[in-house]
């Protein structure tokens, strides 16, 4: 899907990604590793109830009703059935969320949380990961009852992470990754995972290393120097660590923009799945010089036009995870 | 110990053992005993009352599913079409035309002129092909929230300065439940819960609505004596504590007149804690508060097209509906509450859900096998006679929508489900023959709360429009009256305290004016209720005006 060409970043809107999942597919355990891994970012993490989530007891700094206040700023708000309400809430904390996780019910079509969300304009939906059972899917698929709901959530999805397969043989695995494209929307990629341990930015996107935020309402000043560095340092470390054996399975690339970019062309190039490009967070200057910020979180990408004052000085950036044996981006871009 | 002996022209007891009676002594709010004066002076020194000596009592009526929100509702506007009565017996007469609805909210407005300005019970279905839009409320007002509530509750209209304020009177919203103008703005209407959700804090319907406050207790009480209501579920509480404290104290005052029995809601937690929950609020339960019941929602509505429903699916081709909770949560559910002593009352509508509910229940009877668990069906509107035979085999109980043939019968016959489904919609007469306990309901506030009609509905199978709707599914008046009574307290597992008059039960009686067993059945409804009788107490109902 690519979108997001007529509106531009606004300030103060915050990008929100939904994880949905059918029960047992690891939403949980997925939103505990993350919360582990938040590494100082003001996360507020919704889920349907506080039931599974296991937040070690140092990590909590106090809980109000449905609002469990953790170490780093991060919050976790349990929404039961009125979502919409809890979101308006998150928006009004101070300071705001710089991210905003929502963790659907099982039986919830992501999509549909998605679009009720987007009536909210203090936030962006960023992008659907779906989280899948590698053991159960395809038979849950095929379930009489919940059979229709889980192939809509496979639809739904812009970033598959098939987790638990270290349940599933070499061959299960293999026919499982056979039966996926069938089900899913065009381009949409699969990540594997054990316990639900990706590399933390495949889901929070790129904020370590950007110490000037592109989507600030307040224009940077000049920190072109020490920001290229800190990315530098994000770009050196392998992604995962150490969250071994995980590292074997994506790269990640900072790539610095010296040229100008052919903004449709970038796009086509990125939602192809031969590219291997998973996740990207970055910002470019288009052929007319507008500078735009690029957002990609499986096969969704969009581009949104950066106001002359918002956003980074400096060199236009990427950064990107890429699937091992796969990702290639450089012959994308011009004169990189 | 005082003993009063009530004289009544009529008492119908629900007793098989003693159907009918002249007198009815009374000690210490519970029935001493049934029968003639001169059976019942043998239970010593007494007062004869003779207050209802023209009046007919019938055991106090029980409402097996409604909600507190039936009384809140009365803060707010009534626009609905058909003329009722508040909670004081005063008549708000029905809007009839678009018009005439503009008009109330304008009185409404102008004797209160702060705030959010709410109508509810709305039900353009009356009007034709009308649309309703921001535009007609803006003449309500254009400067404060103005937001009106459909009778089927799936549904908001508000004004501009509401959409203005929940950041919609944009171009570029894209919701399926928000449709758009000409002029690419929303129009207003604000279809399904997410839609509604995102305008209802601004329209003063936010979270704490449906908990039931100070004012919305009072009024529920006020007119479930009005409806000869002695007993009624509170089918979707969220029971935190400030709220089951405020129930507490206001149903422990001595002029109080009703028995609450609030569900804890499985939403927001999970199975073991709401089973855990339940086991704690059974503790807490008074004479008038029953708690540690559990309500679980399966599926959506029919009319709003989110049931889920078994093949051929919606008459109209439109796709299946929801599932709002999973079905492994529901199974687990079920199990440990089974292992727990802890009903569980299962909102269904589809028969697929249905299905589903049995299945689950199948399963959790095995890994935890229980005799006279009482689990309910709630609605059940499309179970067939297969469904209702293996709710027998499961020991269910089933609690049957009535009033829903009267308010959509026409669009279930023409929209939703189609002719042949649309007759064995709330099958009664297959739940009895199939030997499954059942009650009817009225979902109070989606349907008025009033079991007489609810009886009528169950009886006549009328719709809006005067189409006897199944007419082979409905019952006979002393059924439905069975239904009401005994019928609704079995299926709460209170069939031992309250349902029929007889010794050692709760002196809960229903007071009427006229004979519901004498009257012909298409005026079942139309029965004039006195006021009623809760735990030996009498409460008169505010006269009409």
């Amino acid at each position: 899907m690519i979108s997001g060409l007529m509106s531009g970043v606004k300030p103060g809107v915050i990008p929100t990604l939904i994880v949905g999942g059918y029960l047992g597919a690891g939403k949980t355990t997925l939103v505990n590793h993350l919360l582990r891994h938040a590494d100082g970012l003001r996360i507020a993490v919704m889920v349907n109830d506080f039931g599974e989530l296991t937040i070690d007891a140092d990590l909590i700094e106090g809980a109000e009703g449905s609002v469990l206040a953790l170490a780093g700023g991060c919050v976790c708000c349990s929404f039961g059935s009125d979502l919409l309400g809890a979101l308006q809430d998150v928006l009004q904390r101070q300071p705001p969320p710089v991210l905003i996780l929502i963790e659907t019910s099982g039986v919830a079509l992501p999509a549909a949380v998605a679009r009720s969300a987007r009536l909210l304009p203090g936030l962006r939906i960023d992008g659907i990961v779906l989280l899948l059972d590698a053991e159960t899917v395809r038979q849950r698929s095929a379930d009489p009852y919940v059979g229709d709901l889980v192939r809509q959530q496979l639809l739904d999805a812009d970033l598959l992470i098939l987790n638990k397969t270290e349940l599933c043989s070499p061959t299960q695995l293999a026919e499982l990754n056979d039966w996926l494209p069938t089900m899913t929307t065009p381009g949409t990629p699969a990540v594997q995972a054990n316990q639900a341990r990706v590399p933390p930015e495949l889901v929070l996107g790129f904020h370590a290393g950007l110490d000037a935020d592109p989507e600030g309402a307040t224009g940077t000043t000049g920190t072109t120097g020490a920001s290229g560095a800190a990315l530098a340092r994000w770009a050196a470390q392998p992604i995962a660590q150490p969250l071994a054996p995980a590292s074997d399975r994506f790269v990640n690339e900072l790539l610095v923009l010296s040229a100008p970019q052919d903004p449709q062309a970038l796009l086509e190039g990125l939602s192809d799945p031969t590219a291997g490009v998973v996740r990207a967070k970055g910002w470019l200057t288009d052929l007319a010089g507008q500078r735009h910020l690029l957002q990609q979180v499986g096969r969704r990408i969009e581009l949104l036009p950066l106001a002359p004052d918002a956003g980074p000085s400096g060199p236009d950036r990427l950064l990107v995870i890429g699937l091992a044996g796969i990702y290639r981006i450089g012959n994308l871009l011009l004169n990189k | 110990m005082h003993t009063t002996i009530y004289s009544a022209r009529k008492i119908i007891t629900m007793n098989a053992s003693h159907p009918s009676a002249t007198h009815v002594a009374v000690r210490d709010g519970r029935i001493l005993g049934v029968g003639s004066i001169d059976e019942l002076k043998g239970w010593g020194p007494h007062q004869l009352d003779d207050r209802f000596t023209d009046k007919v009592l019938l055991p106090g009526l029980v409402e097996a599913h409604a909600h507190l929100m039936a009384g809140a509702l009365w803060r707010y506007t009534y626009c609905g079409y058909f003329d009722l009565r508040d909670p004081d017996g005063r008549n708000w007469p029905g809007g009839r035309t678009l018009e005439a609805v503009i008009g109330q909210l304008s009185n409404a407005s102008a004797r209160q002129p702060d705030g959010p300005l709410l109508g509810w019970g709305f039900d353009p279905i009356y009007f034709g092909t009308q649309r309703v839009s921001r535009h007609e409320l803006d003449r309500v007002s254009s400067a404060r929230p103005v937001g009106v509530l459909h009778a089927s509750g799936h549904i908001l209209n508000v004004n501009s300065f509401v959409l203005e304020k929940a950041g919609l009177l944009r171009t570029g919203v894209e919701h399926p439940g928000i449709p758009l103008g000409a002029d690419g703005l929303p129009t207003g209407e604000l279809k399904g819960p997410e839609a509604m959700m995102a305008a209802s804090a601004v329209v003063g319907l936010d979270r704490s609505f449906l908990s039931g406050d100070e004012f919305g207790i009072r009024a529920f009480g006020k007119l479930a004596v009005r409806a000869g209501v002695t007993t009624s579920t509170d089918l979707a509480a969220t029971l935190l504590e400030p709220e089951l404290v405020s129930l507490l104290n206001i149903t422990a005052e001595d002029t109080y007149p009703l028995r609450l029995v609030p569900l804890l809601r499985l939403i927001g937690m999970t199975p073991a804690q709401a089973v855990e929950r339940s086991v704690a609020l059974n503790g807490r339960s008074t004479e008038r508060v029953r708690l540690g019941r559990i309500k679980v929602v399966a599926d959506g509505s029919i009319q709003g097209f989110s049931a889920r429903m078994r093949w051929p699916g919606y008459f109209n081709g439109a796709p299946n509906g929801l599932w709002y909770t999973a079905p492994e949560t529901i199974r687990e559910c079920y199990t440990l509450a089974l292992q727990n002593g802890v009903q569980v009352h299962t909102h269904t509508n589809g028969d697929e859900a249905t299905e589903m509910a049995l299945d689950c229940l199948a399963a959790a009877l095995k890994a935890a096998p229980t005799r006279d668990h009482r689990f309910n069906l709630q609605h059940c509107q499309l179970a067939d006679a297969a469904q209702f035979r293996r709710m027998k085999a499961l020991d269910m109980c089933v609690n049957l929508f009535a009033n829903h043939h009267f308010y959509w019968g026409d669009q279930h016959y023409s929209t939703t489900v189609g002719p042949e489904r649309a007759e064995r919609m709330n099958a009664c007469a297959t739940a009895q023959r199939s030997g499954v306990p059942f009650t009817i309901h009225s979902d109070a506030p989606v349907t008025p709360l009033g079991p007489l009609f609810t009886a009528w509905c169950a009886v006549n199978r009328l719709t809006a429009s005067g189409r006897v709707l199944g007419a082979h599914e409905r019952i006979s008046v002393a059924d439905a009256l069975q239904a009401i009574t005994l019928g609704a307290a079995y299926t709460l597992k209170l069939d031992h305290e309250i349902g029929s008059i007889e010794s050692g039960k709760r002196a809960d009686f229903c007071v009427l004016d006229d004979d519901p067993t004498e009257v012909p059945p298409e005026q079942l409804k139309d029965v004039r209720v006195w006021g009623t009788v809760q735990g030996g107490r009498v409460f008169q109902a505010p006269q009409p005006v």
